[in-house]
């Protein structure tokens, strides 16, 4: 079978370009995205992890990140929505308000 | 070098170069579609541990659901591509080889320090077990989603709504 560390490495991996993605992007959409991508992989060191004790409640704590995610998603994309229709862009560098 | 250990190195492939595809893609719709990649290589990964359930759920939620929602709003919204704005010196000669260290860093670290971990046997778990688990022991968090998901339903149509104009 496949060592618990690999799949640990990939996880932490794809973490990493989910933060680069995050820092780096300047489109909102593609910055909800990236979050996503850094919640994928730390559920893949969760599913790692419980099969590598043994255990099963690091698959049951998958669920509720999955679950927490898709809240997230359905709340974040109406407040996109709603920066786009009072600013009319997705431009994170446009949205800068507070700063006046 | 095991079967699985291949599979392992293919699907592993597919995840870091859809996640590579996410950053470098200037229009969203590219970068959703190479985060639907991402899920479903991951999705494999999760068969590749014998975590069938949550290999399906992954699809069916994630890539279905979540990622539909994405796209729909992409569409909706009519993102066109991303402004190229000129990235500073600082950032280009200091942000991006920084992050690919703490990458590196990161990754180096949790791998040496994961290496004792042996490679357990092969067993599919079954759903079963989990959905008891779930079930009983973890009724309350369960039903406590529930509200969360319902508070979130509400939020995202008070938020969503257009303006009565009076």
């Amino acid at each position: 079978m496949v060592p618990t560390s690999y799949f640990l490495v990939l996880s932490a991996v794809l973490f990493g370009l989910g933060v680069i993605a995050f820092v780096f992007k300047r489109n909102i959409l593609t910055i909800f995205m990236s979050i996503e991508l850094m919640l994928n992989a730390v559920n893949l060191a969760f599913v790692s992890f419980s099969r590598a004790l043994g255990q099963l409640q690091g698959q049951v704590f998958v669920f509720f990140v999955i679950v927490v995610a898709a809240a997230e998603a359905a709340v974040g994309l109406a407040i996109v929505i709603l920066i786009h229709r009072n600013r009319g862009t997705l431009n994170v560098e446009r949205v800068d308000t507070l700063k006046d | 070098m095991t079967p699985q250990i291949a599979m392992f190195l293919v699907l592993a492939a597919v995840a870091v170069a859809g996640a590579v595809s996410l950053i470098l893609q200037r229009h969203p719709i590219h970068s959703a579609l190479s985060l639907i990649t991402v899920m479903v290589a991951l999705a494999g990964l999760y068969l590749l541990q014998g975590a069938e359930f949550v290999a399906a759920v992954q699809i069916i939620v994630y890539g279905g659901a979540i990622m539909v929602l994405f796209v729909f709003v992409i569409m909706l919204l009519n993102a066109g591509e991303e402004e190229r704005t000129n990235m500073s010196r600082m950032a280009r000669y200091v942000g991006v080889p920084l992050g690919v260290v703490f990458m590196i860093e990161i990754a180096y670290w949790i791998g040496s320090a994961t290496l004792h971990l042996n490679a357990p046997a092969s067993g599919v778990v079954s759903t079963r077990d989990l959905s008891n688990l779930l079930f009983r022991e973890y009724v309350f968090p369960f039903e406590l989603t529930s509200f969360l998901i319902l508070i979130a339903l509400l939020g995202a149509l008070v938020l969503a709504r257009r303006e009565e104009s009076e």
